[in-house]
């Protein structure tokens, strides 16, 4: 995955608000924007241009049934997002591991040399 | 604090003062992080860090020894790096007793862009849960109903 996509996810997740919209798809399946906006506290526009965010990073689609725009959430997105998230962690666990690595055998080494001194 | 991607710790048996040399000279930080580390540890002093055939310019932000070190990467091009558009990975070390510290890693970055003082304070509080267990949470959620 690029920095470049990376960034782009992150960016449409980054916002608290953002995130309420996207949590409501995932639990509730495929909704319009005027029912999310009867459930969260902000308004009508500001529930449209996070789903306009959303489904530009790709976390979301929307299909039109009769009158009505319907959103719903891409699976494969999120689990693509997920991933990304756990390999971030990941790679800082193995740097933190070779940090106690490298830091326990530098404390090793100078209490040897410690002791020799003494 | 509430939004941070990632965070990470981990206990290492060896003074303070050890780790901090780990985690700022650049030779012992060529070990665990990038393959060519230029760093200098000042505030506001700008470095590099190669990863293979990739690699970016860093800038340190805090120097607090031998407990606070934090720098930010991920910067577009010709920016100077601030709050929004880069990633920030602090260290915080804690000394547990004389021969142990537990050393606790976070990266964020991102949040801050593009939405209000007002709106962000009002979430803050809201929102503990960090991104990982955000998607997580969300991944396992979607795979029930679908299934159900």
């Amino acid at each position: 995955m690029t920095a470049q996509t990376d960034d782009e996810l992150w960016s449409a997740i980054a916002d608290p608000s953002r995130r309420r919209v996207l949590d409501l798809l995932v639990t509730n399946g495929e909704v319009s924007a005027s029912w999310l906006a009867g459930r969260v506290p902000f308004s009508r526009q500001a529930v449209s241009k996070h789903l306009v965010a959303l489904e530009r990073a790709g976390f979301i689609s929307r299909r039109k049934q009769g009158r009505e725009v319907l959103y719903q959430v891409q699976a494969g997105r999120l689990d693509q997002a997920a991933r990304a998230m756990a390999d971030l962690a990941a790679q800082w666990d193995l740097r933190l591991g070779a940090i106690k690595r490298l830091a326990e055998a530098a404390h090793a080494q100078s209490e040897k040399g410690d002791r020799r001194d003494g | 604090m509430p939004g941070l991607m990632i965070d990470r710790e981990i206990l290492i048996e060896a003074p303070v003062e050890v780790v901090w040399r780990t985690i700022t000279e650049p030779d012992q930080v060529s070990q665990w992080f990038a393959d060519r580390v230029e760093l200098v540890i000042e505030p506001g002093a700008h470095g590099y860090m190669e990863f293979g055939d990739q690699g970016g310019p860093v800038v340190v932000e805090v120097v607090d020894p031998p407990t606070r070190f934090s720098f930010r990467w991920n910067y577009p091009p010709g920016e100077e790096p601030v709050a929004g558009n880069s990633m920030l990975v602090e260290f915080t070390l804690t000394p547990e007793g004389d021969e142990r510290t537990h050393l606790r890693v976070t990266e964020s970055g991102h949040e801050l862009r593009a939405w209000p003082d007002a709106e962000k304070q009002r979430y803050a509080g809201e929102h503990q849960e960090g991104w990982g267990e955000f998607l997580d949470r969300l991944v396992t959620v979607l795979a029930k109903r679908q299934s159900g």
